[in-house]
Order: C-alpha cells, then sequence, then structure tokens
C-alpha cells in the first residue's frame, strides 16, 4: 500500500494492483477506523479493462493511501459495510458496467453522455417507493420556485411528515471530465475547472492548479501561496454570508435576509476589485498570476473585511438572540454524528454534525502548511448548527485573512512570475489534490500517460457525498421544513453532476 | 432589541443604487472590448490559437462577446491592442451585434428596428420571468438572484422572477442546455402563455462557452425559437442584465 501526502505525485506502476479480495480486504480494514476516510475511488479504462484506485486519507497523519484492484465483474460491495462508499461503486457501476454485489443501492448517479448503458435515461430513474394506502408521494423539480439549479426531489410522506426523501440529479451534468480531456489546451481546462462548479470557482480552481504545477514540477513562492489562501477564504466568507442571508429569507426574517445580502456585496466585490470578477474567474492561473496583490489591493481588503466583521457582527447578534429565528432553527433537520460518519458527509455537513474534518488541518495545501489551523466543529448538526457553523467561520476566515495580510508585508516585494500554460507534466504518473473549499473537501485526480499528456482527470465536490446528508436530514421532518433543509446544506448540483 | 435593531438599520445605511445605468464598475472589471484597428495579422493568429473558446476570428479582426468567457488571456497577450474595458452594458437583441470588430469603440445598444412589436406594447409597464438554469455552473444564477438584491433592485421597475412558468411572460435561460434539461426546459417554455420572451444569459447559454463539443448538451431548443435578448458574461453582471432587459422592454429611454 503506498502513501502519500496532498499533491504529490506518483508513478502510476509503483500502485500496487491486488487481487479484488485483497483489496477488499485492505480498504475494509482501513476504514474500520474513524480518521480514516475515503477521498475518491474511481475506474481508469486500461487496455481491455480498467484500472480501480482508491483513494484513503487520514486525517490524523496528514497522509493519503493509495490502493488499487483491476477486477470488473461481480465484485463484494465496500457499500454493503462502508456507506460513505456507496456513490463511488455507484458511479463506476454508471460508467463503466462495473458490477457489485450486495449493493444496497446501486442506483444511477448522474446519467452521464458517455454511460455504459444507454438504455438508462434520466425519465426513468428507479425511484424508491412504499406500497401504502396511507403514504403519499410528492416530487418536486427538476425546475424549482426560484433560481436555482435543477434537481428532482421526491419525498414519500406519512401526512404532512417526510419518511423518505430521495435525490434525483444528473440534469446539470456538461461532461466536464470529458472535456478536460477533450480540451487540451491548459488555458482551456483552468477555465473549465472554474465552471464545474461556479460558486467555488477559486476552490476548484486551486485544485486543478495544484495538480498541474505538481506534475510539472514547479514549487511557487510563498507570497503566490499565501494571495491564494487570501482568495480562497474570501469566497468562504462571500458564501457563508450569503448563506447567512438565504436562511433569513425562508424564516422571512427580513432585516438579516438584507443586511447580509449587502455585506456579501461588499466581498465579493473586493474579489472583482482585486481580479475584476466577482466570483473570481480569470483569477486563479497556473503557476502565476495576472494579479498580484498590491499593497493598496491589500489595503482594501483589509478596510472591507473590518467593516464586514463589525456588521456581521452586529446582525449575528441579533439574529441569534431573536425567538422567532431559534424556533425555526433550532432541532430542525437533524442529522447525527453517527450519521455523518456513515455517509461519509464532508466539509461543512460534517463539521455542524461533530465530525472533525476539514482538508486545512488534515492534509493542508498551499499556504496552509505554514499555518495552524483549527477547525470549528459544532455538534447539535440541526439548521441552527449549520447556521451557526458559517457564523462562526465567516469570523474565523476573516481572521485568517487579516493575518495572512500581515503576512503578505513582507513577502509583498517578491517577484511573482506570470501565468504559463506550457507546464510539461511528469510522464506516466498521478497526482492527487485535495482543497477545502467553502463547501468542503474537493479532490481531483490526474494521471498522465507517457507523453506526460493527462489521460484521465477525476472531479469530486464535496456535494457528492453531502446530498445523502440532506436526505437524512429530512427524515421525520415536517415536508414544509425541505426548504431551509435544503438551504442550509446548499449542495451543488452542477459539482455533483459534472 | 429595538436599540440593535437600529444599529444594525443605521450600519447597513443605503444600498440601493439610485441609478442603474450610469453607475461606474470597478477599473479591472471585463466589460466590452476595444480593439485597436492597428491589430496585425500575426497578432490575431496568435490570440486566437491562444482564446479558450474560440471566440476571436483573425481575419477580420473580432471578438464575439457571445463566446467570449471574459478570460482576458487575449488582452494580457498584445495589451497595447486589445483593452476589455468597465462598460458593462453589453447586452443585444441580435447574435451578430455581439461581434465586436477592430476599430469598433461604441456603445453597444439594442436594434429597435428588429425587436417584435408586442415585446413593448406587453410587457412595457411589468414582466414577470421564469428562470430556467439548463447546466448552468450556478455563477449566472446567483447573479440573477442578486439582480433582485437591496444594492441593484430589479423589482422597482416592476421586473421580477416568478415561480410558475403560466404567470411569466418569458423564460431567462442560463447554461449551455444539457441533455438531461432539455426536455425540462421545453416543458417549462410550452407552459408560459403567448407572446413570450426567450432571453440568454450566460455565455454558456448563449454559444455553450467553454462546454461547446461536448456530447453531454442538446442545444436544439435554441435554434427553434427566436431570442430576444442576449446577455453575454461569464457570469453576468446583474448590471449588464439589468441594463439589457431596460433597453428590451424600453424602460430605460424615459
Ligand atoms: S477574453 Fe474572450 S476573446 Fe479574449 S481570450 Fe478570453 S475568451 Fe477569448
Amino acid at each position: 500500500m503506498m502513501e502519500i501526502y496532498n499533491t504529490d505525485c506518483i508513478k502510476i506502476a509503483d500502485i500496487s494492483v491486488l487481487p479484488y479480495k485483497q483489496f477488499y480486504m485492505q480498504v475494509d480494514n482501513l476504514l474500520f477506523y474513524k480518521h480514516n476516510h475515503c477521498v475518491n475511488y474511481f475506474a481508469v479504462p486500461q487496455g481491455d479493462g480498467f484500472l480501480s484506485i482508491c483513494c484513503i486519507a487520514n486525517d490524523s497523519n496528514h497522509k493519503i493511501y493509495i490502493v488499487a484492484h483491476n477486477e470488473v465483474d461481480n465484485l463484494e460491495a465496500l457499500t454493503a459495510k462502508h456507506y460513505a462508499m456507496h456513490v463511488f461503486e455507484r458511479e463506476m457501476h454508471e460508467n463503466y458496467g462495473i458490477t457489485f454485489d450486495d449493493h444496497p443501492w446501486l442506483k444511477p448517479v448522474r446519467y452521464p453522455a458517455n454511460r455504459y448503458n444507454r438504455d438508462e435515461c434520466i425519465e426513468n430513474y428507479p425511484f424508491y417507493s412504499i406500497d401504502s394506502d396511507d403514504l403519499h408521494e410528492v416530487g418536486v423539480g427538476p425546475i424549482h420556485a426560484g433560481i436555482i439549479e435543477p434537481g428532482h426531489f421526491r419525498f414519500i410522506c406519512n401526512g404532512e411528515k417526510v419518511l423518505h426523501l430521495e435525490i434525483m440529479l444528473g440534469y446539470q451534468h456538461r461532461g466536464i471530465e470529458s472535456l478536460m480531456l477533450a480540451k487540451k489546451h491548459q488555458l482551456q481546462r483552468a477555465v473549465l475547472a472554474e465552471s464545474i462548479s461556479g460558486d467555488t470557482a477559486i476552490g476548484h480552481s486551486l485544485t486543478y492548479t495544484s495538480i498541474m504545477e505538481s506534475l510539472s514540477g514547479k514549487s511557487l513562492p510563498d507570497r503566490i501561496q499565501l494571495e491564494r489562501i487570501i482568495a480562497l477564504e474570501l469566497e468562504r466568507i462571500a458564501i457563508h454570508i450569503g448563506d447567512t442571508s438565504a436562511l433569513c429569507l425562508d424564516i422571512a426574517y427580513q432585516l438579516g435576509q438584507v443586511a447580509c445580502e449587502a455585506l456579501r456585496t461588499i466581498v465579493i466585490n473586493t474579489t472583482q476589485a482585486w481580479c475584476g470578477n466577482r466570483f473570481g474567474k480569470g483569477f486563479i492561473r497556473l503557476a502565476g498570476t495576472h494579479y498580484p496583490l498590491t499593497a493598496d489591493m491589500a489595503e482594501l481588503i483589509l478596510k472591507n473585511i473590518n467593516d464586514v466583521e463589525r456588521r456581521y457582527r452586529e446582525v449575528t447578534d441579533l439574529m441569534f438572540n431573536l425567538p422567532s429565528v431559534l424556533s425555526r432553527f433550532e432541532g430542525i433537520g437533524e442529522v447525527t454524528v453517527k450519521q455523518a460518519e456513515l455517509v461519509g458527509l464532508t466539509g461543512m455537513a460534517a463539521r455542524m454534525a461533530g465530525v472533525n474534518r476539514d482538508i486545512r488541518a488534515s492534509h493542508p495545501f498551499l499556504y496552509y502548511r505554514n499555518l495552524k489551523f483549527e477547525p470549528v466543529v459544532l455538534d447539535t448538526g440541526d439548521v441552527m448548527a449549520r447556521a451557526l457553523l458559517r457564523r462562526d467561520e465567516v469570523f474565523q476566515s476573516i481572521q485568517i485573512v487579516r493575518d495572512l495580510l500581515e503576512k503578505h508585508r513582507v513577502l509583498q516585494n517578491e517577484s511573482i512570475p506570470k501565468p504559463d500554460y506550457q507546464l510539461s507534466l511528469q510522464a506516466n504518473s498521478l497526482c492527487i489534490s485535495l482543497i477545502e473549499g467553502w463547501r468542503g473537501e474537493i479532490c481531483h485526480v490526474a494521471l498522465t500517460d507517457e507523453t506526460g499528456e493527462v489521460y484521465h482527470y477525476k472531479i469530486k465536490d464535496p456535494s457528492l457525498h453531502n446530498w445523502m446528508g440532506l436526505a437524512l436530514a429530512v427524515r421525520n421532518q415536517e415536508i414544509s421544513d425541505f426548504p431551509i433543509c435544503n438551504k442550509s446544506f446548499n449542495l451543488s448540483y452542477c459539482g455533483h453532476d459534472l | 432589541m429595538i436599540l440593535r435593531e437600529a444599529k444594525v438599520l443605521k450600519s447597513h445605511g443605503i444600498q440601493y443604487i439610485p441609478d442603474i445605468s450610469t453607475v461606474e464598475l470597478t477599473p479591472l472589471f471585463r466589460g466590452r472590448p476595444e480593439i485597436s484597428s492597428e491589430i496585425t495579422t500575426e497578432e490575431g493568429r496568435y490570440v486566437s490559437g491562444l482564446c479558450p473558446t474560440g471566440a476571436i476570428s483573425a481575419t477580420p479582426f473580432s471578438i464575439d462577446l457571445g463566446k467570449c468567457v471574459f478570460c482576458k488571456e487575449c488582452e494580457f497577450a498584445i495589451s497595447n491592442k486589445i483593452r476589455f474595458t468597465n462598460d458593462y452594458k453589453i447586452a443585444a437583441n441580435k447574435r451578430e451585434a455581439l461581434i465586436i470588430e477592430a476599430g469598433s469603440v461604441n456603445p453597444m445598444v439594442l436594434d429597435a428596428n428588429e425587436m417584435r412589436k408586442v415585446i413593448r406594447d406587453y410587457f412595457g409597464h411589468a414582466l414577470k420571468l421564469r428562470q430556467v438554469s439548463a447546466a448552468g455552473d450556478n455563477a449566472c444564477e446567483m447573479e440573477l438572484n442578486a439582480s433582485g438584491n437591496v444594492n441593484f433592485d430589479l423589482g422597482r421597475y416592476g421586473i421580477e422572477f416568478f415561480a410558475s412558468p403560466r404567470h411569466c411572460d418569458g423564460v431567462v435561460i442560463t447554461g449551455p442546455v444539457s441533455e438531461n434539461m432539455a426536455e425540462p426546459l421545453q416543458i417549462c417554455y410550452d407552459a408560459i402563455p403567448e407572446p413570450k420572451l426567450v432571453i440568454l444569459v450566460g455565455t454558456d447559454a448563449i454559444s455553450g462557452g467553454i462546454f461547446i463539443g461536448s456530447k453531454a448538451l442538446n442545444r436544439s431548443f435554441l435554434s427553434k425559437y427566436p431570442v430576444d435578448l442576449y446577455v453575454p458574461g461569464n457570469p453576468v453582471h446583474p448590471l449588464t442584465f439589468i441594463n439589457g432587459i431596460l433597453s428590451l422592454i424600453g424602460k430605460n429611454n424615459k
């Protein structure tokens, strides 16, 4: 079994390919420990068959274990024992027809264009149903009431109470993983990475650029690593504040809604002042930047985050003391720590339910390698926890940005390279990159062939795991609480569908 | 409690932008490009090879904003010949009008002759829109939501996004239109009563953007119906969207 660290490159030939039985045992043993979780498990077409690579992250010693096999038929499903593996095995089955025995939930994931079985299509998704005269079903979507991405939610209800929610996705599938290979220019791929999930343009771009830079053997000056973290944390601050606003909207608390809306505007306009785009598109580039952080811009960022911090504190102090807010947040949409561990929630969805999982601490990247970082972890697992986690992370990230701006003063005369889109990549290699975006753990893996060309690119948005968290959260809730539960998770449809 | 609310309100201040058509954006914002007429064939070829979405045609030189993802790489390559200005009024009601030629420094305005007469007759005072994200990446969607927020306040013009297509006057499409969304989009469009508008928001919707060539798309819907407004951007800035809509329904001429 191979042990590597975040953004390490390894030779594909050095990965030991085990007979499936042995592979199963090894993964089973690893996942027995709570500090281990699977960050990616995917099949790569190779010759007539497939190489299936499983990457398991150890949250306590920074390591990532790589295990592989190449069998395809009647594999004993890991999901039967480790439920968090469900989506990986479903994906392998859907994409390539790899078969699993005893998989309890072998459902389609996203109906990709190049799926193995073209007869399966989104119109005839096999919904779970319960035969009973007392129950009824409610279908919502793909198109929803507001301006929001499409997805279908199928509820089985007993009166007003939700017994079961099944979430069917795939409407947003654009074939990004295939395009990552079809579009050969590294700039094109950078633009694609920004579009995996436009609300996480910086998070996904950083994951992509980290892989490419590592495969090309480039090491970046401290200054650019630090500036990238500032950009990433600004993205987190903006979205968390926007989500606070959205949560207020859903409970008709207008003051909180409009105050936070305006604060989010300040943050994204700061990003726009820095790079010309409110979402940071066109910002993160390979091996360099067009937008070095100047002293003036650093000052603007500092001024704006200080202002935002003060005002966000005012409004959150107010809202989290209002009985009318608390009664709509507390005890709604609970996820237990056991459920969170079982389905492998990541990022915010894990940390609000008592699971300490944050790549910034467990597998530090870029300038986080030089920082001590302690994640915020709450344990009530309800809408309240998800709202409070955002509040606490906003203040935490503002403090991080402030500290980084302070450190930046001594670095700001360091020269900083321009982007380079002609990176030559190590041949026959695999690189895995993990970044903690605002939703959680983003994981990309790239494999190169003997000429150094990327022949497989795997993308995982944290939403891939976390949708199951939402489905569990609404069990035994009033169906009318679905919108606030959904909002409190704010998961990505396109990041899931790719 | 009241005191604390007053404090929040005081800090909040007045947020709405009084004049949505004259407010200036930060200098680095990437809006309408200006291209020097002195651009050489060689330079044109070079940047058209660089452009991630094939938005640049080298001879004669032009940038198609319907394909451009506003990455600004062409400007970085030949900054003395191409400059992205912060002019955010880049919507058009004709596809060709999105093509910016070398030497052109004119602001972009809608062509009233090309407009269907019903638009201003029916929708000049109030407009209800149904948004459909057809594989949009949630950036344009968030900007459309922002159009209605306290800063941009689209609602003041009688323009709003609505849930039921049956209560709406048109569809605002974001995203390159995936195969899996083709049917829902069609069903939604069919549910909107006549006369109805089709508005494409974002480069992905207008041309497919960076997704051009993907097998996962099905853009046949877009060849079936006339498009009333193209709003380019990656994502579209709320000011681009609002000004575009106001020009379309003739509200900004008053
Ligand atoms: S800014 Fe537009 S035209 Fe220029 S390179 Fe980027 S996509 Fe092409």
